[in-house]
């Protein structure tokens, strides 16, 4: 029950995107079509649980027993730029077509600062290992729900007669406000 | 180009977040009054003149592979002095940003910065543009931070001057996103005319 409350707070209520801003550079830079919002969707899944995991046994057994906490921010770029080049490396050899999905958007996740804000985030709120693995999953699925939903109204609106100053950057964030504006309405959900 | 040039070009023509769009997520968040947008930009200067500097400083020593390794420990060193300057002297806007502060490190607009300017120029101009544009960055949460905090309580800086409640929206999260929107129109507007 407990975890089944992280998830739905995670994904709807405390949205990453949508409520906590974090990760919104990837979010209007790659929400142009539902496809690609897919891809870098479940490249952010695989890296967010990899990355909050890792983080999570880097600071629990390394840094805190020697003393090193105020480390935690230089350990944890680190950490996680070294993670996502070993999840590329290891996705070329072993699963082309994953690859080929995902490739061109591992790069990217290391400055997804909604990677490096949820590792952070499992430590501040005293998550446990497993608790910090949900809330990490739940967050990438949350970021992704955003994100397709985002990439579905901007394709609508390719066809809408947009004034030129509010094109491109403008009438995405203008969107998302409105988006943000029904996630509001799971407030008290949980 | 000179150095003024060079200085003011963060302002409006190359503005690191209204005209380059980078640096969202500090911008959305700590933008929620008009003190806190300014705390943030001030940090961000700061973070960005010491890695501006360094790297310009560094950039024969460092080999060209691992270099955006390189700009990154440089940087998350500078977020780590902040860090730590912040929680022990202003306290009360550390933890109104909270993980805002560490989260610098991913700040586009550092990195770009490192990449884009300080490792191909000179240690002055490094500098120069390091000021320049953190303190665009810093003007722009500024302005943005003073719209959302009169929308949304009819106050400036804490000092309500509107009576009544004001619209609550701009204070969360939706009007975040809404006031930035605009606020990204209205320069496009100025810089196309």
């Amino acid at each position: 029950m407990e975890y089944i409350i992280l998830i739905i707070s995670a994904i709807f209520v405390n949205n990453i995107v949508l409520a906590q801003y974090l990760g919104v550079c990837p979010f209007l830079g790659v929400s142009n079509k539902v496809s690609t919002s897919i891809g870098m969707s479940g490249a952010v899944t695989f890296v967010m649980v990899l990355a909050t995991m890792v983080t999570y046994l880097i600071y629990t057994y390394v840094l805190v027993p020697l003393g090193l906490g105020f480390m935690q921010t230089i350990a944890y770029i680190l950490v996680i730029a070294a993670l996502v080049q070993m999840v590329e490396i290891i996705l070329k050899k072993i699963s082309q077509p994953l690859y080929q999905a995902l490739g061109i958007f591992l790069p990217l996740i290391t400055t997804n600062c909604a990677v490096l804000g949820v590792a952070i985030l499992v430590i501040k709120k005293d998550y446990n290992l497993a608790e910090g693995i949900v809330y990490g999953a739940a967050t990438a699925v949350g970021f992704g729900l955003a994100m397709v939903v985002l990439a579905g109204i901007r394709e609508q609106l390719e066809l809408a007669d947009v004034p030129s100053g509010m094109k491109g950057a403008p009438i995405a964030l203008v969107t998302a406000g409105i988006l943000a504006l029904a996630f509001m309405g799971f407030t008290g959900l949980v | 180009m000179n150095q003024l040039q060079n200085f003011t070009k963060g302002f409006l023509k190359e503005n690191p977040i209204l005209v380059m769009i980078l640096g969202t997520c500090p911008t959305l968040a700590t933008t929620s009054s008009m003190i806190n947008g300014l705390g943030m930009g001030i940090a961000t200067t700061f973070v960005l003149l010491g890695s501006n500097t360094v790297i310009s400083m560094m950039k024969n020593v460092i080999p060209d592979k691992v270099r955006i390794p390189a700009f990154i420990i440089v940087i998350a060193t500078f977020v780590t002095i902040v860090d730590l300057v912040m929680q022990a002297y202003v306290p009360s806007l550390y933890e109104t940003l909270g993980i805002f502060i560490p989260l610098i490190v991913v700040n586009c607009i550092v990195l770009g910065r490192a990449e884009a300017f300080a490792s191909k120029n000179t240690v002055w101009s490094s500098v120069v543009d390091g000021a320049g544009m953190g303190l665009g960055f810093t003007a722009a949460l500024g302005v943005l931070g003073a719209v959302r905090e009169i929308l949304g309580s009819g106050a400036i800086a804490g000092f309500k001057f509107i009576p009544g409640d004001g619209i609550l929206v701009f204070i969360l999260a939706p009007g975040a996103f809404i006031a930035l929107g605009y606020l990204i129109a209205v320069v496009n507007k100025i810089n196309k005319a």
